[in-house]
């Protein structure tokens, strides 16, 4: 049974079909001592059936250490979001650590759309300050699943 | 905002799954927003000002 009610699927459907580039969900996961790992993978398989344009491609967090160093990955479940431009895999540099649920999951869709093709939602003057950030930043935004 | 700088990866971080993470950054509340482990965001603001707080540090300064 679908964890998206229909009308939702509808309207995620319908977003998806503005999407430009293909999006790839890396699902950073393990078998053991992961409570919420298959949750996640069972959120994140109701999307691809929404959109060619989506993929899910599991690493496995134990096996793939470098691949986890890569993304900045230190535990799971964990999500980075990557996309194809011109041939070549680019990260979004956008990351969901612990399970997408609940709002959580509204903006793994926002990131979707983003990393494939939707503009920036950001103002003008927001831009114009990202745009003059010259040093490694990290955020963390902590949200809880309601 | 990561999306739109190459110098900003940004984490949305679970904070019931990872209470060792919400503890170490004292998240009372969320959403809670932690900029490269100084500066502190604590609720929701206007993009505007959450851009300017949460940058302001690491940004070149007018002029240079």
């Amino acid at each position: 049974m679908s964890l998206i009610t229909p009308a939702d699927q509808t309207k995620l459907t319908e977003a998806f079909a503005d999407l430009t580039r293909s999006v790839t969900l890396l699902f950073f996961t393990q078998t053991l001592d992961c409570e919420t790992c298959l949750q996640t993978r069972q959120i994140l398989d109701e999307l691809p059936p929404l959109s060619g344009r989506i993929a899910i491609e599991e690493v496995n967090f134990v096996l793939e250490k470098d691949k986890a160093a890569q993304y900045g990955i230190d535990r799971v479940p964990a999500i980075a979001v990557v996309y194809d431009e011109a041939g070549e895999r680019r990260d979004s540099r956008i990351r969901f650590l612990g399970a997408p649920a609940g709002y959580e999951f509204v903006s793994l869709i926002q990131a979707v759309l983003l990393a494939g093709g939707r503009s920036s939602n950001l103002s003008a003057p927001s831009l114009a300050h990202l745009a003059a950030v010259d040093k490694p930043v990290t955020m963390q935004v902590f949200t809880t699943p309601t | 905002m990561a999306f739109a700088s190459p110098h900003i990866t940004a984490y949305a971080v679970e904070a019931t799954e990872y209470p060792d993470l919400a503890r170490r950054y004292r998240v009372t509340g969320v959403p809670k927003t932690v900029v490269n482990e100084t500066v502190e965001i604590l609720g929701a603001l206007p993009e505007p000002d959450f851009v300017t707080q949460a940058l302001s540090e690491f940004t070149m300064k007018d002029g240079n």
